[in-house]
């Protein structure tokens, strides 16, 4: 039983192909401006790729902000319920999600059964996202993907007192022009993040068993200040950026059944 | 509707080429969310013919009024008593504070991080774009919250007939005895400008009038929570909206045929949703025309609104008014009675409200409830933490898997895909228990 998850978010666009319970194939591209285009780019990749025929998938589900653009797929899901099916196929006894994407961040409680409890979400604001890192890195001329492994030299992380990304980008400026150590600053911007998430999840209790997912995961400055906050340790699964489309694929998997 | 009425807008000093812009906005979005809706009961022709002259015919008929020595008088707030109004022979309606217009004006004048209601209220005046506001013999401005309320403090310099009421914050003796006071003050005031006595019989018949309103939409109430639906949860606010600006004894004779006609659909089992549509009761800031934004978002996502805890729905109309008193003075106390019974989120402390949304959902058998505030209305807003904390241990809740979802939003549009999600997030957990 052939599943495709396909995850459109506001940066990237991923998919994932399940056999039954087993992870086939994953890849992720840019959205750019037309998540349209970017969907279909990518499902014709896979299924050449995997030397498929667009009717031997069984099922597809669409999940993401792109998710209502997918005409052919069998049914549309939200993010939520992706990001927790795709947390619990990497940890079945996970309690708590982190997802960070590129426009939104959001914190999943789900209950001892596995379904979704409840669910926090940033409001209209890119503070704590993907998107905020991509504006900060630019200012620092930096590529993203080094912030991570830069951030862990940090003697003493700057402090960002701004959660306005517009603001924050600012204050690095003056940062930087001030002569800190652009480690510092780095850091700095992923305790800003970490904050601001924790102060989204509320006053609840921290669940066992917490799962960080999204694109943001890669960064292991990000997920080292939430623990470091949290005090409470975090896992990152390797998948964690396709992690929404493997939930996908797994809930077409139960739509066959 | 258009060429008609151009001259009685141009009369008004309504700013003729913004007004027309309003119209075709108002005109489109009423089409799009409303007519585009399926399987809806045959007398919400009423609505559609109501909304079609909102400004028009409606405004005519004021004008007419006022000629005939008629008053109008407009308010923001359901603390303001149509008992009173109506017992002078005046008419009382709602201001429009349901849409942008004009937001630069607006900013220039008021902080950006006033609410979408209070900035509204004043695009409409700054933009001359609102027909009730200018038709207007007197503005009621309520003392509510802290945004309303110094905000008030600039309307009084952009119109020249603003009365500020002043209201309670606590539920207390001294806090009754100021309602009681700012009441009687207020129909002296009514008195002074209609020039008509208001004495115990025309006092008793205002009294009646509004109640009759107040059970016709508690009929609704009624109605609109049989499994399945008779009506959408869009169609139901509309009509709590119309009740602000129609005349009472039409929209009251309106809404009686309506539920008529509810009740034959419920018995055929006739609804706009299919059986086991998701059950949401909203709750929260007022919802004025044309804001429309939630309701929309949540029955396209695949669930039905069956309640609104809002001024504008059960908040709004519950609790009648006593009529029994013999002298003005007794019926007087009768109406502070009633409306100190309002559990508005600027009371301190508000356990009423609490207790009338776990009510309201076990009444209304609802799978979720959605908290709705405006941006920046912090009353609302702080409200809707603890509450959310007290249903999640309420027990019976948990069991029935009951959730609370925390909306914060304002009347642009830019926010609507994220809403989307969160909502069709929040149906799609509900659905699954």
């Amino acid at each position: 039983m052939l599943t495709i998850g396909i995850d459109i978010g506001s940066i990237t666009t991923k998919i994932a192909v399940m056999d039954k319970n087993k992870l086939l194939f994953t890849d992720v591209i840019f959205t750019g401006y037309n998540a349209e285009k970017a969907w279909r780019e990518i499902l014709d990749k896979t299924l050449t790729r995997l030397s498929l025929k667009p009717a031997e998938a069984d099922r597809l589900v669409a999940t993401g902000y792109g998710r209502s653009c997918v005409d052919i797929a069998d049914k549309k899901i939200t993010e939520i319920m992706c990001h927790a099916a795709g947390a619990r196929f990497f940890l079945p006894k996970t309690r708590g999600i982190i997802d960070i994407g590129g426009q939104d961040s959001k914190f999943i409680s789900l209950r001892e059964d596995g379904n979704v409890g409840d669910f926090v979400m940033n409001d209209k604001c890119s503070a704590g996202t993907g998107r905020f890192l991509e504006v900060m890195a630019r200012a620092l001329e930096l590529d993203l993907d080094d912030f991570g492994k830069i951030s862990l030299t940090a003697k003493n992380p700057a402090k960002i007192s701004s959660m306005c990304t517009v603001f924050a980008e600012s204050e690095v400026i003056s940062l930087i022009s001030k002569g800190e150590a652009r480690e510092n600053i780095i850091a700095g911007i992923h305790e800003s993040i970490a904050n601001r998430v924790i102060s989204m999840m509320g006053r609840s209790a921290t669940p066992e068993s917490l799962v960080l997912t999204g694109g943001v995961a890669k960064n292991i400055g990000i997920k080292k200040a939430l623990e470091k906050n949290l005090n409470h340790k975090i896992e990152v699964p390797d998948t964690a950026q396709v992690n929404g489309a493997i939930g996908a694929a797994l809930l077409g998997q139960k739509l066959i059944s | 509707m258009q060429t008609e009425y151009q001259e009685m807008w141009r009369d008004l000093g309504l700013d003729l080429e913004a007004h027309a812009m309003l119209l075709d906005s108002l005109g489109a979005g009423y089409r799009e969310v409303f007519s585009s809706q399926a399987n809806r009961p045959r007398e919400t022709a009423y609505l559609d013919f109501v909304m079609s002259e909102v400004h028009g015919l409606r405004i005519k008929e004021l004008l007419e009024a006022k000629k005939a020595g008629r008053k109008v008088i407009g308010a923001f707030c359901v603390f303001v008593p149509e008992e009173i109004v109506l017992a002078a022979d005046a008419i009382l309606v709602g201001l429009c504070t349901g849409a942008d217009f004009g937001l630069e004006l607006v900013e220039s004048t008021l902080p950006r991080t006033t609410c979408a209601l209070i900035k509204s209220a004043f695009g409409f005046k700054l933009s001359r774009v609102c027909p009730y506001l200018e038709a207007a013999d007197m503005v009621v401005g309520e003392n509510t919250c802290d945004g309303k309320k110094k905000s008030y403090e600039i309307l009084g310099g952009l119109v020249d007939n603003l009365y500020v009421m002043d209201l309670p914050q606590q539920k207390s003796a001294l806090g009754r005895q100021l309602l009681a006071g700012e009441y009687r003050r207020f129909l002296t005031a009514v008195e002074k400008l209609s020039g008509v006595e208001i004495t115990a019989g025309r006092l008793r018949r205002g009294i009646e009038i509004v109640n009759r309103k107040r059970r016709a939409l508690e009929r609704l109430s009624r109605l609109r929570a049989a499994d399945p639906a008779p009506i959408s949860g869009l169609d139901a606010l509309l009509i709590n909206q119309v009740a602000f600006y129609d005349d009472p004894e039409r929209f009251t004779a309106a809404i009686e045929k309506l539920g008529d006609e509810l009740e034959e659909r419920i018995q055929k089992k006739i609804s706009p949703f299919p059986a086991g549509t998701p059950r949401i009761l909203v709750s929260g800031c007022p919802m004025a025309v044309p804001n429309w934004k939630l309701p929309r978002l949540v029955e396209q996502a695949g669930a039905v609104i069956v309640g609104e805890e809002s001024c504008v729905g059960e908040r709004g109309w519950r609790n009648l008014t006593g009529n029994d008193g013999e002298t003005v003075e007794e019926l007087l106390a009768a109406i502070v009675d009633r409306y100190y019974k309002i559990d508005c989120a600027i009371f301190t402390p508000n356990p009423e409200r609490e207790e009338h949304i776990i009510e309201l959902a076990d009444r209304l058998q609802v799978n979720g409830i959605i908290h709705y505030s405006l941006q920046f209305c912090q009353p609302y807003t702080i409200e809707s933490r603890p509450l959310k904390s007290r249903l999640s241990r309420l027990s019976g809740f948990r069991e029935k898997g009951i959730s609370l979802l925390n909306i914060e939003t304002d009347y642009s549009m830019e926010d609507s895909g994220q809403l989307q999600t969160r909502i069709e997030a929040f149906i799609e957990m509900i659905d699954r228990r």
